[in-house]
């Protein structure tokens, strides 16, 4: 095994490790924290498809957490006021199956992110940067002004929704399901970069160039991942705004399209585990800097700095001593 | 006389006030190897760079197989059998050799959105993709990342990736660029070779190379052909001479 | 009527603050290739500057100096220290290491002034309104417009007409050739940098008196001016300033008539509410549109 492959099974052994033992002394905090990384962790390994692998700097990516986080929330209370989402054309009842949800937010942020991304990729470099952070802050605004859905003050999911029989209002029953999503994702993810698929993404990312000259269209193959990590960022949002019983537009804030590439960033670009990594450091120096100071976004962005400054690669590169994608 | 596989007719480009393309006329038969020679600046990248669809001509037509292909995009081209070669080899760095000849037979096959098995584990896939290693002489190299190979290694990757593709057309722009005199002489074997496996436009300014290889010879000037012909015909050309070969011939 | 030509002030006014913003973004683009999401920052450092310049003066002159001031060495000071490492680098890092920049400019202003929004007053010789016929409209909303307007008239001299503005036009060419021309390329992207720097500061200070001083203030007028970039083409300062004032216009009058005309064919609390959801997206899909029609922007180089 490589020094990268023990790192990644290590951090996954540990995040399990640190919830079933908070919770086995009585922490149900620390298990909330441990799900709040799994989640994030989630969504950032959603977007390093995008821009890891395929090196689409998205800064948009909020929108699909948003969108994820809003398909449970609109179902939930829908299903909680027993009130019908829709009457027409069809009369569709809310509902607060989990399973249900995560497929209606996966497929939404899917039907969503192909306009946006196919948009966006007419154009690239700093052009999609900024494309893509105006689409989100589209949908934000959106969301805000846009009364039916609670507006700015967001929308209360009162009780947890439901997975057969599981009672997943306990935080350890919550905490197994958010990872075991983590690494259905991370495996799907891993599987992709490895196909056929993962080939020519790559060489998108590397040589556009030469791969229109094989006779495919680098935009296909960018708007297929763009679509696809967007879904994997949805089903994240629809965890989160379980795992805090609310959403609002918060989620869908630019300012969270930023949290999600510094996960990737912090973790290491384009490496399978990197953005769990990132994800889990990020939440410990929240909760760490966050005891010392109230200002702890401070010494966050002089972190932040640091890294981006001194320590290319991330934690994984500084860890196994290699820079970036093998 | 057989059709020729490849025609263009009147092409036309201009760049603001400069004529890059004016009023290009060519064609390519089957089984022979046509250089196209000028001196730098004479519009032959240009030229190249629209037969493959990367720009769009101002005027003109292009043939392929008789049938125009002014309205397909250089993706398109590439699928219908038009391979390309470039100056500077394009390959993607931080992928192992055998990975970037793969990708070329995934993509001739048409199956590239397959996202579910491992390529690694795809031993037909990698087979195949050797066997154009070994014939582009890369086979020992396989596992090296292309960022790793040498200038001439790359270019190797470059017509595995090429023979990969299976075109009906090599369009090359100057691949003896750089090579060794060695290297250039086992290029020129290879091509004189190739081109029985399709017919060849090469743009070249090694003379040595285009006078061994080419059955026919194109002289482009300031975005004209001025002349066309077989190697002695082109040796004798007093156009050309002045034009272009001028020192060299004297 | 005249409420309609009262909006169109507005949006004037919006669009040259805009104008303000995306000046300094698409100089720092087109010369050295950075995309700086800490540009609302300097936004907003101008904004307190000139607030507590003018509360310890009294004077709205002095404030707005102390706003170009502070901006332009805060973004001198940024460019020296981070940016300049980062020109040679991808996208990716410029976006989080600017992110980064956000961070602690906002955290560093919160700390010293306190999460409490402050006022700046309307200086009292732009106080009071301007009527022609029917027509009144106040006197500072106006002499924004105005400054506006003499800074495109600068940027447009020093860019055609300065030696300053000769190195930056061959900075946007190519860079190889600055340094072959012997001009000291270190030193003129921190000049352009403090340059957009103190633009984005002064915008700050004249919005001041219209909106609160706070925290955050520059994200949604960074985000704004990005659309104009967009719109406008990276790189052009004429784009920049048709892309504003476009985005003002739309932005300001959207958000007046979509209720207005939706109220023809829906009640009115739905029109009010879908008028004004669908008017926060407008921009949006303006530039949508024109990306469609040209991907580059009106004035885009290619």
């Amino acid at each position: 095994m490589s020094r990268e492959t023990i790192l990644n099974v290590a951090i996954l052994a540990g995040l399990l490790a640190v919830a079933l033992g908070a919770w086995a002394s009585g922490e149900p905090f620390v298990v909330q924290l441990a799900t709040r990384a799994a989640i994030l962790g989630m969504a950032g390994v959603g977007l390093n498809l995008a821009l890891g692998y395929g090196g689409l700097v998205s800064f948009g990516h909020a929108a699909f957490f948003g969108i994820g986080g809003y398909a449970a929330g609109i179902l939930a209370s829908a299903a909680q006021n027993y009130e019908p989402l829709m009457t027409w054309p069809v009369e569709l009842p809310g509902t607060t199956s989990m399973p249900i949800i995560w497929l209606t937010a996966v497929i939404a942020a899917g039907l969503i992110a192909l306009p946006i991304g196919a948009l966006s990729l007419r154009t690239g470099g700093v052009h999609f940067i900024m494309i893509t952070l105006a689409f989100a802050q589209m949908i934000y605004y959106f969301a805000i002004s846009w009364p039916a859905y609670g507006g700015e003050d967001g929308l209360s999911i009162y009780v947890r929704n439901s997975l057969g029989t599981l009672d997943t209002m306990s935080p350890l029953t919550f905490f197994l399901i958010a990872f075991a999503l983590l690494l259905l994702v991370l495996g799907l993810v891993l599987v992709a970069t490895r196909s056929r698929f993962g080939l020519a993404l790559a060489m998108a990312r590397q040589n556009p160039l030469r791969l229109t000259s094989m006779g495919v269209r680098p935009f296909n193959v960018r708007l297929t991942a763009f679509v696809l990590s967007a879904m994997a960022v949805a089903l994240a949002g629809a965890l989160y705004a379980d795992l805090n019983r609310f959403v609002s537009p918060t989620m869908l804030s630019w300012h969270l399209s930023g949290e999600l590439i510094v996960f990737v960033i912090l973790g290491g670009v384009g490496r399978p585990c990197g953005p769990l990594i990132g994800a889990c450091i990020y939440v410990l120096l929240e909760q760490w800097l966050g005891g010392l100071t109230d200002y702890w976004q401070f010494p966050l962005g002089v972190i932040l700095l640091l890294v981006v400054l001194f320590a290319r690669g991330g934690v994984i590169g500084l860890v196994t001593g290699r820079n970036a994608n093998a | 006389m057989p059709k020729p596989i490849l025609r263009i007719n009147g092409l036309e480009k201009s760049f603001g006030a400069l004529k890059a393309t004016n009023g290009v006329t060519l064609d390519l038969y089957p089984g022979e190897i046509h250089a196209l020679i000028g001196p730098n600046g004479a519009g032959k990248s240009t030229l190249i760079k629209q037969i493959v669809g990367e720009i769009r001509p101002d005027a003109g037509s292009i043939d392929f197989e008789g049938q125009p292909i002014d309205r397909l995009d250089a993706a398109d081209r590439a699928r219908i059998g038009l391979a390309r070669t470039f100056q500077v080899s394009q390959i993607a760095p931080e992928l192992s050799a055998v990975r970037n000849v793969m990708l070329a037979v995934e993509a001739r096959e048409g199956r590239v959105f397959r996202f579910f098995r491992p390529v690694s584990r795809d031993l037909d896939l990698i087979a195949a993709a050797m066997a154009f290693l070994h014939d582009a002489g890369l086979g020992e190299r396989a596992a090296i990342h292309a960022a790793d190979l040498s200038h001439g290694e790359r270019r190797q990757l470059e017509f595995a990736m090429a023979l990969a593709l299976k075109p009906k057309v090599f369009l090359m722009d100057e691949p003896m660029a750089g090579l060794s005199p060695d290297g250039s002489k086992r290029m020129t074997a290879f091509l004189s070779e190739l081109r029985h496996t399709a017919p060849i436009l090469l743009v070249e300014h090694d003379m040595e190379a285009v006078f061994a290889l080419a059955d026919r010879i194109s002289v482009l000037v300031y975005g004209q052909v001025i002349a066309t012909g077989t190697v002695a015909d082109i040796r004798a050309n007093p156009e050309v001479r002045t034009a272009y070969l001028g020192d060299e011939a004297a | 009527m005249t409420l309609f030509l009262e909006q169109v002030l507005n949006g004037l006014q919006f669009g040259t603050m805009l104008f303000l913003m995306a000046a300094g973004l698409t100089l720092v683009f087109g010369v050295m290739g950075l995309i700086n999401l800490a540009h609302g920052s300097l936004y907003m450092v101008g904004a307190f500057a000139a607030a507590a310049a003018a509360a310890a003066t009294g004077n709205f002159l002095l404030a707005i100096v102390a706003a170009l001031a502070a901006a332009a060495l805060a973004g001198a000071i940024v460019e020296i220290v981070v940016l300049r490492r980062l020109y040679r680098r991808d996208h990716l890092d410029q976006v989080l290491a600017t992110f980064a920049l956000i961070l602690i400019f906002s955290e560093g202003v919160r700390w010293i002034f306190g999460s409490f929004p402050l006022y700046l007053d309307v200086p009292r010789a732009l106080a009071g309104a301007v009527h022609v016929g029917p027509l009144s409209y106040p006197l500072y909303r106006l002499a924004i417009i105005v400054v506006g307007i003499a800074v495109a008239v600068g940027l447009w001299l020093l860019i055609n007409r300065t030696r300053l503005g000769v190195q930056i036009r061959a900075g946007e060419a190519d860079r190889e050739m600055i340094a072959a021309l012997g001009i000291d390329i270190a030193r003129l992207y921190t000049v352009v940098f403090a340059l957009g720097a103190a633009l984005a500061g002064l915008a700050g200070a004249l919005i001041g008196p219209i909106q609160s001083v706070q925290v955050g203030m520059g994200e949604p007028v960074l985000i704004m001016a990005f659309v104009v970039v967009v719109i406008g083409g990276i790189g052009s300062i004429r784009g920049a300033l048709v892309g504003a004032i476009l985005v003002g216009v739309t932005d300001t009058l959207g958000r007046f008539l979509l209720p207005i005309v939706l109220g023809g064919f829906m009640d009115q609390a739905s029109a009010m509410s879908v008028g004004s959801a669908l008017a926060s997206m407008s921009i949006y899909i303006l530039m949508a549109v024109i990306l469609v029609w040209r991907p580059t922007g009106l004035m885009g180089a290619h």
